[in-house]
Formats: C-alpha cells, sequence, structure tokens
C-alpha cells in the first residue's frame, strides 16, 4: 500500500484552485481569438476582446478571472492501492479552504435556507471513483452559480431518442439565452440513472475544450449539438452572433431498459479546471 | 447607439436619452447588492427603517466581489446574474433607484418598472471581473457586514463600461433566440 502525505495532497490542491481561478486554459483563450475573428457584429467583438484584455489581465495581476469563484468541485480517482494519511477528505477539504484563502477567492457556499455563508467555502462537492493501482488524480473545477443555475436534467421515454435529446439540449440553450454568460461549454449527460445523468454531464466540463468523444459517434453528436446551439444567434453574452457556445462534451452511460436519463450542465466561458496526479 | 460618458447618482435627464444598445462609461459612486442584500434592504423598507444608502438616483451593481488582494481597492468585480433580482428591483425603482447593472435577462415586471419609473437596465460582460475591477477606484462597506461576499459597498468608479440592455421606451437589446420556445 501506497501512503500519501496529507499535506502533498493539501499543497496539491491549494495550488491547483488558485491557478485555476487565475489562468484560462489555453484552447479557450484560443477559442476566444478565433471566435473574435469570425464574429461579424461590433458586440460580439467587443465582448470577446473584452474576455481576451480579461484573461491577459487575471494572468499579469494574479486577479481572478471571475469574482465566482465557484463551488470547489473535485472529481477524484482514487487507486486501491493508495491510501492518505489522516484521510482523503481531510486533506482534499484542508487544501481546498486554504486554496480559497491564499488565493483571495470567494467562499460562496452557504445554507440554502437561512443562507448563511459557511465563510470558507466548505463543503468542497467531492466526486470518488476507486480504481485499480496506485495513482490519485484530483480534477478541481471552480464551477460557478449563474451557468450552474440554467443546468436541467429530466427523464426522456426511450422512444423519444436522439431527436428528444437534440431537442431537450437545444431548448435549454434557447431559454437560458444570456444568462449563463455565453460562449458557454456545454456538458451533456445520456444514460445512467437519475442521479447519474448530472454527473456524467459535469464530468464531460473536463475533457480539455478541444478534445472530442474518442467514439466518432458521439463525437458527431457533439458536434450536431454544438452547430444546433450556435444557430440560436444568441451570441457572447446574449448580444447576438455566432458565437453561443464553444463546445458541446457529452459523456454517454448504460441505462435501464425503461429509461433515457438526460442531463445538461451549462458551463460558462470562465472554464477554470485543473488536474493533477499524485 | 450613441456612446455617452455619464455620472453616478443618475438624473432623469440621463436616464430618459439612453436607449437599448447605447455604451455608457459611468463614473461616479454606485452601491453593491445581491441576493442576500436585497432581501435585507426590503425587511428594513418594511419596518420604515432607513436605507443604509439614497436610493435617489442611484445605480446598484448586483456583484459579489472576490476579497481585495494587498494593495488593490477590490477584488475580482463582474456582474452576477440580474433576473434572481427581479422580484426586489420594482420596488426599489419605485423608490427613486434608476439603474442597476448586471448580466442576463430580466422579467416582464422589472420592464415596466423601468417603463413607469424611467429607469434602465445596464449589462456589463459577464466573467470579466479582473477587467472591470481596473475601473473601480475605491471600495467601502457600508452595510450588512455580516453578509460576507453579499454585504452593501459603495464603489467608486471611473468609465465603468456598461450597455444598455432595458432602457425606460420599452426597447431591450438581447437577441431573441432562433428557436421556437
Amino acid at each position: 500500500m501506497r501512503m500519501l502525505k496529507a499535506e502533498d495532497v493539501s499543497a496539491a490542491v491549494r495550488d491547483m484552485i488558485i491557478t485555476a481561478c487565475r489562468i484560462l486554459p489555453e484552447p479557450i483563450y484560443k477559442a476566444f481569438v478565433e471566435a473574435r475573428d469570425s464574429e461579424t457584429t461590433d458586440s460580439a467583438r467587443e465582448v470577446l476582446d473584452q474576455l481576451i484584455k480579461n484573461a491577459d489581465l487575471a494572468k499579469a495581476t494574479n486577479m481572478p478571472l471571475c469574482q465566482d469563484t465557484g463551488s470547489a468541485v473535485l472529481f477524484v480517482e482514487m487507486g486501491e492501492d493508495v491510501r492518505v494519511e489522516g484521510g482523503l477528505k481531510e486533506a482534499l477539504t484542508a487544501g481546498m479552504v486554504e486554496g480559497y484563502d491564499k488565493g483571495y477567492l470567494r467562499k460562496s457556499m452557504c445554507h440554502p435556507l437561512q443562507r448563511k455563508n459557511t465563510g470558507n467555502n466548505t463543503p468542497a462537492i467531492i466526486h470518488l471513483e476507486l480504481v485499480p493501482g496506485d495513482k490519485l488524480k484530483i480534477q478541481f473545477m471552480a464551477k460557478g452559480g449563474g451557468s450552474e443555475n440554467m443546468s436541467r436534467c429530466t427523464m426522456l421515454t426511450p422512444a423519444q431518442g436522439w431527436e428528444g435529446i437534440k431537442d431537450f439540449v437545444v431548448r435549454r440553450m434557447a431559454e437560458a439565452g444570456p444568462n449563463p454568460c455565453p460562449p458557454t461549454i456545454v456538458g451533456v449527460g445520456i444514460g445512467g440513472s437519475f442521479d447519474l445523468a448530472p454527473t456524467l454531464a459535469k464530468k464531460a466540463l473536463f475533457r480539455p475544450l478541444d478534445v472530442p468523444n474518442p467514439d466518432p459517434e458521439i463525437a458527431a453528436m457533439e458536434k450536431e449539438l454544438l452547430e444546433a446551439i450556435n444557430n440560436l444567434g444568441i451570441g457572447p453574452m446574449g448580444l447576438g452572433g455566432k458565437t453561443t457556445s464553444l463546445a458541446v462534451k457529452i459523456e454517454m452511460h448504460p441505462c435501464h431498459i425503461a429509461s433515457l436519463p438526460l442531463a445538461v450542465n451549462v458551463q460558462c466561458h470562465s472554464a477554470r479546471t485543473q488536474e493533477v496526479v499524485l | 447607439m450613441a456612446t455617452y460618458h455619464l455620472n453616478a447618482p443618475m438624473t432623469e435627464e440621463d436616464v430618459a436619452m439612453l436607449k437599448a444598445g447605447d455604451v455608457v462609461y459611468l463614473t461616479g459612486i454606485i452601491y453593491t447588492a445581491r441576493d442576500s442584500a436585497h432581501k435585507k434592504l426590503m425587511t428594513a423598507l418594511d419596518a420604515g427603517e432607513q436605507l443604509p444608502f439614497d436610493l435617489k438616483g442611484s445605480v446598484i451593481y448586483y456583484v459579489g466581489p472576490t476579497p481585495a488582494p494587498p494593495g488593490k481597492p477590490i477584488g475580482s468585480a463582474g456582474p452576477t446574474t440580474s433576473g434572481r433580482m427581479d422580484t426586489y428591483a420594482p420596488r426599489l425603482h419605485s423608490l427613486g433607484s434608476k439603474a442597476s447593472i448586471g448580466k442576463g435577462k430580466r422579467n416582464q415586471a422589472v420592464r415596466d418598472a423601468l417603463q413607469e419609473h424611467n429607469g434602465v437596465y445596464f449589462g456589463a460582460t459577464g466573467g470579466a471581473g479582473a477587467l472591470l475591477a481596473e475601473c473601480i477606484t475605491a471600495s467601502e462597506t457600508i452595510a450588512y457586514d455580516d453578509l460576507g461576499p453579499e454585504a452593501i459597498r459603495k464603489l467608486t468608479v471611473k468609465d465603468f463600461p456598461l450597455l444598455v440592455i432595458n432602457d425606460a421606451h420599452g426597447g431591450e437589446l438581447y437577441a431573441k433566440p432562433n428557436y421556437p420556445l
């Protein structure tokens, strides 16, 4: 059994969070530049110019890209032959708290009804998967509330199939309009169960912007959905234009013969993710 | 579509001339408030108490900034989704507030209130928090400190870049999605 020190796990989480909130992933930055060059209206170009300047400024001044530094979402793959001294959850939480504190990041977590802020962004939302091996892989996402609020989950009938999926996803993005800070990235979870579909949709958002699903059939579906969403004409910040979304990412999972679970997890353009393997 | 350099608090004349699509660079004093702060403002109004700032001509920015790093007046400070404040906005406009700054759609009640009380809804670029913070030269928490990021702050802004989304004449800038809803 390989033992990891809790402090090493915490330090990795802390550093990952601070970096994620300040540095926009390169493929997204590149997509902003390409979108700016292809947009035809002044307002769309102006928004994209501001987003490019914002990313440059955040990198140069250590200021967070966006004031909503999110729920701390962690997807963890833990090898069956590795353990963390003092406990994995404790180490992840300590690193998260330190990251939000040292990085001057906003603490957004509160009691759902009393609305009292927990004060240190706890609890982190942790998804844990046990895998073979002795490595610990941690993926972090700073998930903003505005785009999260535009996300939806539904249970389609098997007969509704691909047409039903397509209509639900495109309709959702049409209804969301300017609210989730377009250009968005759209995570889609197809199959699994009522609880698994949204997790798949969120997991899909960790895939780098320029990497399609490895299954060519699913990759074609991603492309078809992206085209349909961009034909909505919502554009950057809802001001009209060709760039409503930068990508659609689908994760699929087998489901019950009676069901077709479907979830859309909307991600704003400030798609802040990082990962580390220990 | 015109470009204006205006001051905050705003005058009736300034608001009346604005049209959806106009670009405005705002300079002066604006106040931050979001979900929990609005709820507290309503409670204060119900109790007949004085609000922490003068609503007359006021511009309310829907924002919960990140903590100010050393040497800066404020942290990252982009707009939050305005729709969550739709419940409260008409009442504030009826009491003299002139404008709000946020991102995303407003409901019919807010659009009606803008027409009835000569108000305006400005959009700022969502997610451009580092860039927008550059236009904020001072920040002071003036109420509800216990709300943390949701406390009410008095901000001094210089040439804060805005777009008129909903004007006082029923105009709206957002694109209508090309899909049967």
